[in-house]
Protein backbone atom coordinates (compact mmCIF):
# COMPACT_ATOMS: atom_id res chain seq x y z
CA UNK A 1 0.00 0.00 0.00
CA UNK A 2 1.07 3.27 -0.86
CA UNK A 3 -0.01 6.33 0.11
CA UNK A 4 0.78 9.69 -0.72
CA UNK A 5 1.36 13.06 1.31
CA UNK A 6 -1.85 14.13 0.06
CA UNK A 7 -3.46 11.41 1.11
CA UNK A 8 -2.46 11.36 4.67
CA UNK A 9 -4.76 14.14 6.49
CA UNK A 10 -2.68 15.26 9.24
CA UNK A 11 -5.54 17.64 10.11
CA UNK A 12 -7.16 14.48 11.58
CA UNK A 13 -5.55 14.41 14.78
CA UNK A 14 -8.15 15.36 16.78
CA UNK A 15 -5.28 16.75 19.60
CA UNK A 16 -3.37 19.60 20.35
CA UNK A 17 0.49 19.14 21.60
CA UNK A 18 1.23 19.92 25.57
CA UNK A 19 5.04 20.31 25.19
CA UNK A 20 7.94 19.95 23.28
CA UNK A 21 8.08 16.35 23.16
CA UNK A 22 4.10 15.94 22.63
CA UNK A 23 4.87 18.64 19.45
CA UNK A 24 7.88 16.25 18.08
CA UNK A 25 5.94 13.32 18.13
CA UNK A 26 3.02 14.48 16.63
CA UNK A 27 4.98 15.97 13.96
CA UNK A 28 7.11 12.84 13.33
CA UNK A 29 4.04 10.38 13.40
CA UNK A 30 2.38 12.34 10.66
CA UNK A 31 5.26 12.56 8.26
CA UNK A 32 7.48 15.52 9.50
CA UNK A 33 10.21 13.80 10.68
CA UNK A 34 11.84 14.53 13.87
CA UNK A 35 15.64 13.51 13.85
CA UNK A 36 15.71 14.36 17.63
CA UNK A 37 12.82 12.61 18.67
CA UNK A 38 14.95 10.41 21.30
CA UNK A 39 16.96 13.11 23.01
CA UNK A 40 13.58 15.37 23.14
CA UNK A 41 12.29 12.00 25.40
CA UNK A 42 15.03 12.14 27.68
CA UNK A 43 15.27 15.78 28.06
CA UNK A 44 11.04 15.75 28.82
CA UNK A 45 11.98 13.13 31.08
CA UNK A 46 15.20 14.69 33.18
CA UNK A 47 12.90 17.57 33.70
CA UNK A 48 9.65 16.03 34.37
CA UNK A 49 8.62 16.33 38.48
CA UNK A 50 5.74 13.48 38.01
CA UNK A 51 5.69 11.15 34.93
CA UNK A 52 1.86 10.25 36.25
CA UNK A 53 1.15 13.78 36.21
CA UNK A 54 3.14 14.97 32.77
CA UNK A 55 1.15 16.21 30.30
CA UNK A 56 3.74 16.57 27.57
CA UNK A 57 5.08 13.26 28.35
CA UNK A 58 1.92 11.33 28.76
CA UNK A 59 0.36 12.80 25.68
CA UNK A 60 3.22 11.72 23.68
CA UNK A 61 3.20 8.28 25.09
CA UNK A 62 -0.47 8.49 24.02
CA UNK A 63 0.47 9.26 20.62
CA UNK A 64 2.83 6.70 20.32
CA UNK A 65 1.05 3.91 21.38
CA UNK A 66 -2.29 5.51 19.13
CA UNK A 67 0.21 4.84 16.50
CA UNK A 68 0.19 0.97 17.12
CA UNK A 69 -3.41 0.45 17.49
CA UNK A 70 -4.30 2.38 14.56
CA UNK A 71 -6.93 4.83 16.21
CA UNK A 72 -5.98 8.50 14.65
CA UNK A 73 -6.33 8.98 11.10
CA UNK A 74 -3.60 11.56 11.25
CA UNK A 75 -0.85 9.02 12.26
CA UNK A 76 1.40 7.89 9.39
CA UNK A 77 0.91 4.01 9.09
CA UNK A 78 3.96 3.29 7.44
CA UNK A 79 5.64 4.98 10.81
CA UNK A 80 3.94 2.20 12.99
CA UNK A 81 7.46 0.41 13.53
CA UNK A 82 9.49 3.09 12.71
CA UNK A 83 12.94 2.96 14.77
CA UNK A 84 12.80 6.66 16.14
CA UNK A 85 9.34 6.44 17.56
CA UNK A 86 9.73 2.92 19.24
CA UNK A 87 13.35 4.29 20.79
CA UNK A 88 11.58 7.33 22.27
CA UNK A 89 8.75 5.09 23.15
CA UNK A 90 10.82 2.73 25.17
CA UNK A 91 12.76 5.40 26.79
CA UNK A 92 9.71 6.64 28.24
CA UNK A 93 8.62 3.35 28.92
CA UNK A 94 11.26 2.85 31.50
CA UNK A 95 10.86 5.68 33.40
CA UNK A 96 6.57 5.33 33.50
CA UNK A 97 7.30 1.57 34.75
CA UNK A 98 9.33 2.45 37.12
CA UNK A 99 7.32 5.45 38.53
CA UNK A 100 4.54 2.69 38.48
CA UNK A 101 6.30 0.33 40.52
CA UNK A 102 7.21 3.19 42.64
CA UNK A 103 4.03 4.59 43.40
CA UNK A 104 2.39 0.85 43.74
CA UNK A 105 4.36 -1.86 45.28
CA UNK A 106 4.02 -5.54 45.07
CA UNK A 107 1.24 -6.90 47.01
CA UNK A 108 2.05 -10.17 49.18
CA UNK A 109 1.86 -13.34 47.07
CA UNK A 110 -0.26 -15.91 47.05
CA UNK A 111 0.79 -19.64 46.55
CA UNK A 112 1.06 -20.38 43.08
CA UNK A 113 -2.81 -22.12 42.35
CA UNK A 114 -5.36 -21.06 40.99
CA UNK A 115 -7.53 -21.21 44.03
CA UNK A 116 -5.08 -18.98 46.14
CA UNK A 117 -4.34 -16.56 43.44
CA UNK A 118 -8.11 -16.04 42.94
CA UNK A 119 -8.85 -15.37 46.43
CA UNK A 120 -5.85 -12.86 46.63
CA UNK A 121 -6.70 -10.69 43.59
CA UNK A 122 -10.29 -10.89 45.47
CA UNK A 123 -9.02 -9.47 48.64
CA UNK A 124 -6.90 -6.90 47.02
CA UNK A 125 -9.84 -5.44 44.90
CA UNK A 126 -12.52 -6.14 47.94
CA UNK A 127 -9.86 -4.39 50.30
CA UNK A 128 -9.92 -0.96 47.53
CA UNK A 129 -10.44 1.70 49.66
CA UNK A 130 -9.75 4.09 46.58
CA UNK A 131 -12.47 7.13 46.60
CA UNK A 132 -15.71 6.02 45.11
CA UNK A 133 -16.77 7.56 42.01
CA UNK A 134 -19.50 5.34 41.23
CA UNK A 135 -21.49 6.20 44.34
CA UNK A 136 -20.92 10.06 43.93
CA UNK A 137 -22.28 9.76 40.46
CA UNK A 138 -24.68 7.46 41.58
CA UNK A 139 -26.24 9.80 44.28
CA UNK A 140 -24.91 13.52 43.66
CA UNK A 141 -23.49 13.99 39.93
CA UNK A 142 -25.28 16.85 37.94
CA UNK A 143 -25.82 16.23 34.14
CA UNK A 144 -22.79 18.30 33.29
CA UNK A 145 -20.20 15.94 35.25
CA UNK A 146 -21.98 13.03 34.09
CA UNK A 147 -20.66 14.28 30.59
CA UNK A 148 -17.49 14.69 32.04
CA UNK A 149 -17.27 11.59 33.06
CA UNK A 150 -18.14 9.96 29.92
CA UNK A 151 -15.22 12.15 28.24
CA UNK A 152 -12.74 11.46 30.67
CA UNK A 153 -14.11 7.19 30.39
CA UNK A 154 -14.16 7.84 26.36
CA UNK A 155 -10.17 7.59 25.94
CA UNK A 156 -9.99 3.85 26.89
CA UNK A 157 -13.47 3.22 26.65
CA UNK A 158 -14.07 3.40 23.06
CA UNK A 159 -11.20 1.36 22.94
CA UNK A 160 -12.43 -1.45 24.94
CA UNK A 161 -10.72 -4.45 25.77
CA UNK A 162 -8.02 -3.28 23.11
CA UNK A 163 -5.30 -3.18 25.27
CA UNK A 164 -5.60 -6.59 26.60
CA UNK A 165 -5.90 -8.28 23.51
CA UNK A 166 -2.44 -7.75 23.35
CA UNK A 167 -1.64 -10.58 25.23
CA UNK A 168 -3.61 -13.30 23.27
CA UNK A 169 -0.48 -14.63 21.44
CA UNK A 170 1.39 -14.36 24.14
CA UNK A 171 -0.30 -16.57 26.46
CA UNK A 172 -1.00 -20.50 25.99
CA UNK A 173 -2.93 -23.22 27.47
CA UNK A 174 -5.67 -22.23 30.05
CA UNK A 175 -5.18 -18.85 30.46
CA UNK A 176 -5.14 -18.37 26.92
CA UNK A 177 -8.67 -19.92 26.85
CA UNK A 178 -9.91 -17.83 29.50
CA UNK A 179 -8.38 -14.65 27.70
CA UNK A 180 -10.25 -15.36 24.52
CA UNK A 181 -13.33 -16.45 26.55
CA UNK A 182 -13.09 -12.65 27.60
CA UNK A 183 -12.12 -10.72 25.27
CA UNK A 184 -15.17 -12.39 22.75
CA UNK A 185 -17.71 -11.51 25.00
CA UNK A 186 -16.31 -8.12 24.87
CA UNK A 187 -16.55 -8.24 21.17
CA UNK A 188 -19.83 -9.11 21.22
CA UNK A 189 -19.64 -12.95 20.35
CA UNK A 190 -20.38 -12.12 17.27
CA UNK A 191 -22.63 -9.14 17.43
CA UNK A 192 -21.24 -5.72 16.04
CA UNK A 193 -23.78 -3.76 18.19
CA UNK A 194 -22.89 -6.02 21.25
CA UNK A 195 -18.87 -4.81 21.20
CA UNK A 196 -18.99 -3.33 24.08
CA UNK A 197 -16.96 -0.08 22.95
CA UNK A 198 -19.91 0.45 19.76
CA UNK A 199 -22.83 -0.10 22.86
CA UNK A 200 -20.01 2.74 25.06
CA UNK A 201 -20.37 4.83 21.53
CA UNK A 202 -23.77 4.78 21.58
CA UNK A 203 -24.40 5.96 25.25
CA UNK A 204 -21.87 9.10 24.47
CA UNK A 205 -23.99 9.54 21.52
CA UNK A 206 -27.53 8.94 23.20
CA UNK A 207 -25.94 11.92 25.82
CA UNK A 208 -25.33 13.83 23.16
CA UNK A 209 -21.30 13.97 22.74
CA UNK A 210 -19.10 13.02 19.84
CA UNK A 211 -17.98 9.26 19.61
CA UNK A 212 -15.23 9.81 17.68
CA UNK A 213 -11.87 8.32 19.06
CA UNK A 214 -9.63 11.11 20.68
CA UNK A 215 -11.92 13.48 19.85
CA UNK A 216 -12.08 14.46 24.02
CA UNK A 217 -8.59 13.57 24.53
CA UNK A 218 -7.63 17.88 24.73
CA UNK A 219 -10.51 18.09 27.58
CA UNK A 220 -8.65 15.37 29.98
CA UNK A 221 -5.78 15.80 32.17
CA UNK A 222 -2.52 13.72 32.25
CA UNK A 223 -3.23 11.45 34.66
CA UNK A 224 -6.41 9.94 32.69
CA UNK A 225 -4.21 9.43 29.93
CA UNK A 226 -1.65 7.75 32.22
CA UNK A 227 -4.20 5.53 32.97
CA UNK A 228 -4.81 3.86 29.33
CA UNK A 229 -0.91 4.21 28.63
CA UNK A 230 -0.34 1.91 31.59
CA UNK A 231 -2.79 -0.60 29.96
CA UNK A 232 -1.23 0.10 26.60
CA UNK A 233 2.53 -0.53 28.23
CA UNK A 234 1.85 -3.73 30.20
CA UNK A 235 0.29 -5.32 26.91
CA UNK A 236 1.95 -4.27 24.02
CA UNK A 237 5.89 -5.19 26.07
CA UNK A 238 6.03 -9.27 26.31
CA UNK A 239 7.87 -9.09 29.72
CA UNK A 240 4.83 -7.19 31.51
CA UNK A 241 2.80 -10.23 30.42
CA UNK A 242 2.09 -10.96 34.10
CA UNK A 243 0.96 -7.19 34.71
CA UNK A 244 -1.32 -6.98 31.78
CA UNK A 245 -3.58 -10.04 33.14
CA UNK A 246 -3.67 -8.72 36.71
CA UNK A 247 -4.58 -5.59 35.53
CA UNK A 248 -7.62 -6.82 33.36
CA UNK A 249 -8.21 -8.94 36.75
CA UNK A 250 -8.47 -6.12 38.93
CA UNK A 251 -10.66 -4.02 36.40
CA UNK A 252 -13.13 -6.87 35.70
CA UNK A 253 -13.49 -7.40 39.81
CA UNK A 254 -14.07 -3.65 40.18
CA UNK A 255 -16.62 -3.27 37.94
CA UNK A 256 -20.22 -4.96 38.40
CA UNK A 257 -21.29 -3.03 41.20
CA UNK A 258 -19.44 -0.07 40.27
CA UNK A 259 -21.55 -0.10 36.94
CA UNK A 260 -24.92 -0.52 38.30
CA UNK A 261 -24.28 2.64 40.40
CA UNK A 262 -23.17 4.73 37.02
CA UNK A 263 -26.32 3.19 35.60
CA UNK A 264 -28.26 4.24 38.78
CA UNK A 265 -26.79 7.78 38.38
CA UNK A 266 -27.90 8.50 34.42
CA UNK A 267 -31.08 7.03 35.35
CA UNK A 268 -31.59 9.45 38.48
CA UNK A 269 -31.08 12.09 35.83
CA UNK A 270 -33.62 10.87 33.33
CA UNK A 271 -31.27 9.26 30.61
CA UNK A 272 -32.91 6.39 28.82
CA UNK A 273 -31.66 3.02 28.38
CA UNK A 274 -29.88 4.07 25.03
CA UNK A 275 -27.43 5.73 27.57
CA UNK A 276 -27.73 3.16 30.46
CA UNK A 277 -27.83 0.18 28.06
CA UNK A 278 -23.66 0.17 28.62
CA UNK A 279 -23.42 0.74 32.49
CA UNK A 280 -26.33 -2.66 32.70
CA UNK A 281 -24.63 -4.68 30.61
CA UNK A 282 -21.47 -4.74 32.07
CA UNK A 283 -23.39 -5.25 35.46
CA UNK A 284 -24.32 -8.78 34.12
CA UNK A 285 -20.93 -9.05 31.92
CA UNK A 286 -18.46 -8.61 34.36
CA UNK A 287 -19.89 -10.53 36.99
CA UNK A 288 -19.27 -13.57 34.78
CA UNK A 289 -15.49 -11.97 33.66
CA UNK A 290 -14.73 -11.59 37.16
CA UNK A 291 -14.62 -15.53 38.10
CA UNK A 292 -13.06 -16.38 34.88
CA UNK A 293 -10.36 -13.71 35.06
CA UNK A 294 -9.12 -14.35 38.86
CA UNK A 295 -9.12 -18.07 38.52
CA UNK A 296 -8.62 -19.60 34.64
CA UNK A 297 -6.62 -16.16 33.46
CA UNK A 298 -4.63 -15.30 36.58
CA UNK A 299 -4.86 -18.01 38.69
CA UNK A 300 -3.64 -20.25 35.62
CA UNK A 301 -0.91 -18.39 34.66
CA UNK A 302 0.85 -18.15 37.66
CA UNK A 303 0.79 -21.46 38.70
CA UNK A 304 2.09 -22.43 35.09
CA UNK A 305 4.73 -19.58 35.31
CA UNK A 306 4.71 -18.90 39.62
CA UNK A 307 7.76 -16.37 38.28
CA UNK A 308 5.04 -14.10 36.65
CA UNK A 309 3.01 -14.26 40.20
CA UNK A 310 4.70 -11.15 41.16
CA UNK A 311 3.98 -9.07 38.13
CA UNK A 312 -0.05 -10.50 38.56
CA UNK A 313 -0.16 -9.14 41.81
CA UNK A 314 1.55 -6.02 40.72
CA UNK A 315 -0.70 -4.99 37.73
CA UNK A 316 -3.81 -5.67 39.74
CA UNK A 317 -2.53 -2.89 41.94
CA UNK A 318 -1.18 -0.72 39.75
CA UNK A 319 -4.64 -0.60 37.97
CA UNK A 320 -6.62 0.36 41.91
CA UNK A 321 -3.73 3.13 42.26
CA UNK A 322 -4.22 4.71 38.64
CA UNK A 323 -7.66 4.48 38.72
CA UNK A 324 -8.17 5.83 41.90
CA UNK A 325 -6.19 8.30 41.09
CA UNK A 326 -8.85 9.48 37.90
CA UNK A 327 -11.83 8.90 40.45
CA UNK A 328 -10.05 11.47 42.76
CA UNK A 329 -8.96 13.51 40.43
CA UNK A 330 -12.60 14.32 39.52
CA UNK A 331 -13.78 13.58 42.63
CA UNK A 332 -11.42 16.42 44.03
CA UNK A 333 -12.23 19.05 41.87
CA UNK A 334 -15.95 18.35 41.24
CA UNK A 335 -15.91 18.63 45.59
CA UNK A 336 -14.41 21.95 44.91
CA UNK A 337 -17.35 22.97 42.26
CA UNK A 338 -14.75 23.00 39.86
CA UNK A 339 -14.72 20.83 36.47
CA UNK A 340 -13.00 18.19 36.41
CA UNK A 341 -11.42 18.43 32.24
CA UNK A 342 -8.29 20.30 31.79
CA UNK A 343 -8.43 23.69 30.34
CA UNK A 344 -7.43 23.23 26.47
CA UNK A 345 -3.87 24.58 25.86
CA UNK A 346 -3.13 24.07 29.60
CA UNK A 347 0.53 22.75 29.50
CA UNK B 1 -21.93 -24.18 14.50
CA UNK B 2 -21.93 -27.23 16.34
CA UNK B 3 -23.41 -27.18 19.88
CA UNK B 4 -21.41 -27.17 22.79
CA UNK B 5 -22.30 -29.85 25.75
CA UNK B 6 -23.36 -27.58 28.38
CA UNK B 7 -21.25 -27.24 31.47
CA UNK B 8 -22.25 -26.05 34.72
CA UNK B 9 -19.53 -24.81 37.19
CA UNK B 10 -19.61 -23.07 40.68
CA UNK B 11 -16.37 -20.91 41.65
CA UNK B 12 -15.67 -20.31 45.13
CA UNK B 13 -17.55 -18.07 46.86
CA UNK B 14 -19.10 -17.14 43.96
CA UNK B 15 -22.06 -17.36 40.81
CA UNK B 16 -22.46 -20.58 39.18
CA UNK B 17 -20.73 -20.61 35.56
CA UNK B 18 -22.66 -21.48 32.58
CA UNK B 19 -21.40 -22.59 29.47
CA UNK B 20 -22.76 -24.29 26.29
CA UNK B 21 -26.01 -25.00 24.80
CA UNK B 22 -28.59 -24.42 27.64
CA UNK B 23 -32.09 -23.27 27.64
CA UNK B 24 -32.92 -21.33 30.74
CA UNK B 25 -36.60 -20.95 31.64
CA UNK B 26 -38.21 -19.18 34.41
CA UNK B 27 -40.86 -21.47 36.88
CA UNK B 28 -43.71 -20.18 34.52
CA UNK B 29 -42.14 -21.68 31.60
CA UNK B 30 -41.21 -18.54 29.89
CA UNK B 31 -37.68 -18.75 28.27
CA UNK B 32 -35.21 -16.38 29.99
CA UNK B 33 -32.30 -15.31 27.20
CA UNK B 34 -28.92 -15.55 27.67
CA UNK B 35 -27.45 -12.92 25.90
CA UNK B 36 -23.56 -14.31 26.11
CA UNK B 37 -21.86 -17.68 25.63
CA UNK B 38 -20.89 -18.18 29.28
CA UNK B 39 -23.39 -16.70 32.10
CA UNK B 40 -23.01 -16.56 35.98
CA UNK B 41 -25.75 -17.29 37.65
CA UNK B 42 -26.71 -16.47 41.31
CA UNK B 43 -25.98 -18.51 43.78
CA UNK B 44 -26.08 -15.79 47.33
CA UNK B 45 -29.41 -14.68 46.40
CA UNK B 46 -28.55 -11.25 46.93
CA UNK B 47 -28.49 -10.89 42.93
CA UNK B 48 -30.51 -7.83 41.98
CA UNK B 49 -30.67 -9.49 38.35
CA UNK B 50 -31.60 -12.72 39.27
CA UNK B 51 -31.01 -15.22 37.98
CA UNK B 52 -27.56 -13.61 36.57
CA UNK B 53 -25.16 -12.90 39.24
CA UNK B 54 -24.58 -9.12 39.62
CA UNK B 55 -21.10 -8.97 42.10
CA UNK B 56 -23.24 -8.61 45.25
CA UNK B 57 -22.44 -11.62 46.72
CA UNK B 58 -18.35 -10.12 47.49
CA UNK B 59 -19.36 -7.07 49.58
CA UNK B 60 -22.00 -9.49 51.40
CA UNK B 61 -19.58 -11.90 52.34
CA UNK B 62 -20.98 -14.63 50.57
CA UNK B 63 -18.96 -17.75 51.44
CA UNK B 64 -18.88 -21.75 49.81
CA UNK B 65 -17.50 -24.91 51.35
CA UNK B 66 -15.66 -27.49 49.79
CA UNK B 67 -16.38 -27.84 45.61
Amino acid sequence: MTITAEELDTARIPFAARGPLSEAVLAHLSGTMSPDLTDLARKALDTSADILHDDDVQLALFSLYASVYGSVAGFDPRLEWDTRAIAARALVEEVFERAIREAVGVPALPEPTPDAIARALFHLTGADDGPSLSRFVARKATAEQLQEFLMQRSVYTLREADPHSWAIPRLHGRAKAALVEIQSDEYGGGRPDRVHAAIFAASMRGAGLDDTYAVYVDDVPAITLASHNMMSMFGLNRRLIGAIVGHLAAFEMTSSIPNRLYGDGFRRLGYGANVTDYFDEHVEADAVHEQIAARDLAGSLGEDRPDLLPDIMFGAAACLALDGMVAGHMLERWSAGESSLRHRGEA
Amino acid sequence: MTARPASITPYPDGPLLVRGDIQLTAADGEPISLRRRTSALCRCGLSAIKPFCDGTHKAAGFRTEGR
